[in-house]
């Protein structure tokens, strides 16, 4: 009951919002804040009270199964199992830090901007949770609305077109999406003659070879499409880029790793057979992203396109770890998610704070910044450093056992995938360097951190810090979360397979 | 005829009385909001007896008539539908100013043009009840010749609403063809056969090479035809948004709903009475319908800076999905699949209460903001321009209603789609699905784009904005309960479900 609670108090908490800011009683942005630190404190009491179910083998927190639509055999089933618990709680966390990081941004109908944060936010924590299969697509749509109304209506200069490329991209895979859970439930209801869209009675779903190939690509496109990876991110740029910097910091943190968790959480476990056999062209594409992301970002002018390109080179070390067949690519997998949701959201927060105070995202007019304000670039220095993998911090845990974890069995496309370690300083201090180093190109002082800049970064700081020295943590929530992509063991003929096997 | 039958007719009685004492009423108490409000009475009065007739279904009536859950249901629609239309004109109608010919009020026309919504409602009636080909000819044409007069209804008001007239010509005489083909289909189908009672027609019908014969092929491509004319499928769609475009805000919501929701109903039951479809010639026909309806809808819809002649494209897109649902019944009737068919009369209600919803919602929200009396509706794109920032209430209402039409979760339209996936998917019709997907994908384009143009934040001011416009009362209700019902179906739908269910056909 207790994850209901969590979500209406989301979606109650941004009507009231709304309504605060149309009757003007208060200042909305301290509601928002308010209703998610409760949101968090309801968490971690969920958390701190879960009794621990075993459910299909694996360990669950808390669950929760209504009927809903009982045409159909939908119910609302809401579980959440270590992997649900981290990524909810990323999800409060950064939504917090999204409050903060737009205190200043949005001048024009702010209560109606934090109704949509926070039915966003609602949506996201209902993927993370919603163990049926419908309520999952409703909640996946449900988080996309709220999200391009945060980009079209309060986005930048080019906003229109990135809020309909963002729209159409993600609907248009989630359509396919659709299709595949009927026809999956459709083919259960078959064999078994249960009408369900339980995720756990549809575990056992018995499929045809072909069949459950098909509908794994249904699956796998709808998530590859948000996660992104090349060569389904084209919406990923420009959404960043024309988004308000909450608006980023809420893309790149928390709506990317819904993407990663959908392949965790149903590509792999409903169609284990098909994904094994699958496994070498993603553990690829994962590849291309990592390399094709990094050396396009280094090519941008636009600091925020450029931030945006390298969230596609990170994300692509999750698709390698999830389908690298064990448990630490899982583990690096899921690490990588966390700390990436710190360290882009950071980034963005600060793309967004110096594009407020000199009007522009281009590089080109940016520079000798450290002189004016030294603090911001130490913080910035400070993510950057994180974002690059330096060991100590979380997002070197994370890489480190993706790369591990598949080397044993792709070989030879992990080595091209360690190329991304190369090519991530080289992009990161650059930014450093073209923007606060070398000589000033505008006009006067450029404002220093303020203190409540300080607080969201410290909070995030502090949680890369803890992240990179302490993962067990993280790392024993995953184990007994999902299961591990399993590996064929005979090799496939095709060039990937040569590839990966060396 | 019984007391039983008689209470069985009476919601078509009531309306048809209500029409009379209107009229009556028009005569020697001309007050517009007198009429309304006597037209709504009407219907409220109807829809009581739905609920008696209840009891008696299923019930023949004469050779012509069957009251069944089937036609109560859709009665009931069509008298819902009605009723808001009714409470959308009354403002609407009240700005409409002085007529050119009749300077002394414009009561007189109000009239006529209560009467004719309240013949137009009783046509549909008696479309969705019938079981013979006599009885649905002639609530076909009670319908269409109601239809005519309402589309050009405000020709003679003032100079300036040309294309008024212009749709009512256009519907008159594209609809009159359509009339005459499937009054032609009709007749080649009796002269062959000697019967016009659906059942019987369903008995010959199913003998296997009844087809091979030419008069009856022919006679049931006439039959199509009509029926797609008259739901404005592609390519018979021409007519469908000119008259949209010109017709009176409240009629075009008419159209929209209750002329193709009683003529879908009806081509339901003819298809279960007769599975005259289960050709494959008919549903290759059909299907290439169904695709070209579905992607060449939306397609044009996009290209569309009219807000009606965009909702235009997108019913026919609509219609489009729909027909999918006809053809998996008619894959799964032949197939191993049997058990799957008991879904497709639900299906066909349930989205038809989703569009009815969302296109009444949708042209409500044009109706709020028109006035009669302009030379055109509020229907260009640039009208809505920033309408957030004036009326953030009414705007979040038109994109509900947009949300719903493009299938979006927590609304009914997304419940609506969903049946129809299901059931493709039950019929693996993958190319008619992979046609909705690209439909849809595409739809999605106009209907952001319109949320859009909503939320833009120009310096440029439109017409309305210098109006600074209040919404009526009466629009007020319909819009907000049409609301709530959208998301009310939309989180919750078993209750309305279970009435679709309960007004299920025979056959499935």
């Amino acid at each position: 009951m207790m994850l209901i609670y969590l979500i209406l108090l989301l979606f109650v908490g941004g009507l009231l919002c709304w309504l605060v800011d149309r009757a003007k009683l208060a200042d909305v942005r301290w509601v928002a804040l308010f209703v998610l630190i409760v949101a968090l404190g309801l968490l971690l009491i969920a958390y701190a009270n879960s009794e621990g179910l075993e459910v299909a083998g694996r360990q669950w927190l808390l669950g929760i199964n209504i009927p809903w639509i009982s045409r159909f055999g939908v119910a609302l089933i809401f579980a959440m199992d270590g992997l649900s618990f981290l990524m909810v709680l990323l999800t409060l966390f950064l939504g917090i830090v999204a409050v903060l990081s737009s205190w200043q941004e949005i001048e024009r109908n702010s209560g109606f901007f934090h109704f949509n944060l926070l039915w966003v936010l609602a949506g996201v924590v209902g993927v993370f949770t919603a163990l049926d299969l419908f309520l999952f697509f409703v909640f996946w749509e449900v988080m996309l609305v709220p999200m391009y109304f945060i980009i079209a209506v309060w986005g930048h200069e080019n906003r229109v077109y990135a809020a309909m490329k963002f729209f159409i991209f993600t609907q248009a895979s989630g359509l396919l999406m659709l299709l595949a859970i009927v026809a999956l439930v459709y083919f259960h209801h078959q064999a078994t003659g249960v009408l369900t869209f339980n995720y756990f009675v549809l575990l056992e779903t018995p499929l045809s070879e072909t069949v459950a190939h098909w509908l794994m690509l249904g699956f796998f496109i709808a998530f590859v499409v948000k996660l992104p990876a090349v060569p389904v991110h084209p919406w990923l740029p420009d959404a960043h880029t024309q988004a308000p910097t909450a608006g980023s910091v809420i893309l790149a943190g928390i709506l990317l790793k819904t993407g990663a968790y959908g392949i965790i959480r149903f590509a792999v476990p409903l169609f284990p057979d098909a994904s094994a056999q699958f496994a070498p062209m993603a553990i690829t594409l994962g590849v291309v992203s990592i390399i094709y992301g990094a050396a396009v970002a280094f090519a941008q002018t636009d600091l925020k396109r450029l931030i945006a390109y390298t969230s596609i080179s990170h994300m692509g070390f999750v698709l390698v770890g999830v389908y690298a067949g064990n448990e630490l690519g899982m583990q690096g997998a899921v690490m990588t998610m966390l700390a990436h949701g710190m360290t882009s959201a950071a980034l963005f927060a600060f793309a967004g704070a110096i594009q407020q105070r000199i009007h522009t995202r281009d590089m080109r007019k940016m520079g000798g910044f450290w002189n004016s304000a030294p603090r911001l670039g130490a913080w910035v220095l400070f993510f950057s450093v994180a974002a690059l993998g330096m060991p100590g911090l979380a997002n070197f845990i994370g890489e480190f056992l993706v790369l591990v974890g598949a080397f044993k069995n792709y070989s030879w496309l992990t080595v091209i995938a360690a190329g991304g370690l190369i090519l991530a300083p080289v992009y990161t201090l650059l930014v450093i360097q073209k923007v606060f180093h070398g000589k000033q190109r505008i006009e006067g002082n450029v404002v220093d951190v303020s203190s409540r800049e300080i607080v969201m970064m410290a909070l995030m700081a502090v949680v890369t810090i803890v992240l990179g020295l302490y993962p067990q943590m993280v790392l024993d929530l995953v184990s007994q979360g999902p299961v591990v992509a399993p590996v064929i063991e005979t090799p496939v003929s095709g060039l990937m397979v040569q590839l990966s096997k060396g | 005829m019984g007391k039983l039958e008689l209470i069985a007719l009476l919601p078509i009685i009531v309306i048809t009385a209500s029409a009379v004492v209107v009229m009556l009423l028009a005569a020697f108490k001309p007050q517009p909001g007198l009429l309304n409000g006597m037209t709504l009475v009407g219907l409220l009065l109807a829809l009581a007896a739905l609920v008696w007739a209840d009891e008696l279904a299923p019930l023949q009536v004469t050779p012509l008539l069957i009251i069944d859950r089937f036609a109560l249901f859709y009665s009931g629609l069509v008298v819902l539908a009605g009723m808001v239309v009714t409470l959308l004109s009354g403002r609407y109608l009240a700005t409409a100013g002085k007529s050119v010919e009749q300077p002394a009020g414009q009561s007189h026309l109000t009239a006529e043009y209560y009467i004719l919504l309240l013949t137009a409602t009783l046509g549909a009636m008696v479309l969705v009840s019938s079981r013979h080909f006599a009885s649905f000819f002639i609530g076909l044409e009670l319908l269409g010749v109601s239809l005519y007069v309402l589309v050009a209804y405000l020709a003679p008001f003032g100079s300036a609403r040309a294309t008024s007239l212009e749709a009512g010509m256009k519907y008159l005489i594209l609809s009159g063809v359509a009339s005459a083909l499937l009054l032609f289909g009709i007749a080649l189908m009796y002269a062959e056969f000697g019967v016009l009672e659906f059942a019987k027609l369903g008995e010959i019908w199913s003998e296997p090479d009844v087809m091979d014969n030419a008069i009856v092929a022919v006679g049931l491509a006439l039959l199509l035809s009509g029926a797609c004319f008259k739901l404005s499928l592609m390519p018979f769609h021409l007519w469908t948004p000119d008259v949209y475009e010109g017709a009176p805000a409240p009629i075009t919501a008419f159209v929209a709903t209750v002329s193709k929701g009683a003529m879908f109903a009806f081509v339901l039951r003819l298809f279960a009475d007769t599975n005259a479809f289960a050709h494959p010639t008919v549903c290759i026909a059909l299907s290439i319908i169904a695709i070209l309806s579905m992607v060449g809808g939306n397609l044009l819809a996009l290209l569309q800076n009219n807000v009606k002649r965009l909702l235009a494209y997108s019913s026919i897109a609509h219609i489009g999905y729909l027909l999918v649902v006809l053809l998996a019944g008619t894959t799964m009737m032949d197939s191993h699949a049997k058990a799957g068919t008991a879904l497709v009369s639900e299906a066909v209600g349930f989205y038809l209460v989703a569009y009815f919803v969302t296109t009444l919602g949708a042209f409500g929200v044009v109706t709020a903001l028109s006035k009669a009396g302009n030379g055109q509706d509020c229907d260009q794109v640039d009208d809505y321009r920033g309408l957030f920032w004036r009326m953030p209430g009414l705007a979040m209402i038109f994109a509900a209603m947009l949300l719903s039409l493009a299938g979006i979760p927590l609304t009914v339209g997304f419940i609506g789609k969903f049946y129809i996936v299901v059931l493709g998917v039950q019929a693996s019709m993958w190319v008619l699905l992979a046609a909705l997907v690209l439909g849809s994908v595409v739809g999605l384009y106009y209907y952001l784009r319109l949320i859009v143009v909503m939320f833009l934040r120009d310096e440029k001011t439109s017409e309305v904005d210098s109006m600074q416009m209040h919404i009526a009362p009466g629009d007020q209700l319909v819009l907000v309960a049409l609301v709530a019902l959208l998301i009310w179906l939309g989180v919750y739908p078993d209750p309305v479900i279970n009435l679709i269910q309960a007004a299920g056909l025979s056959r499935f």
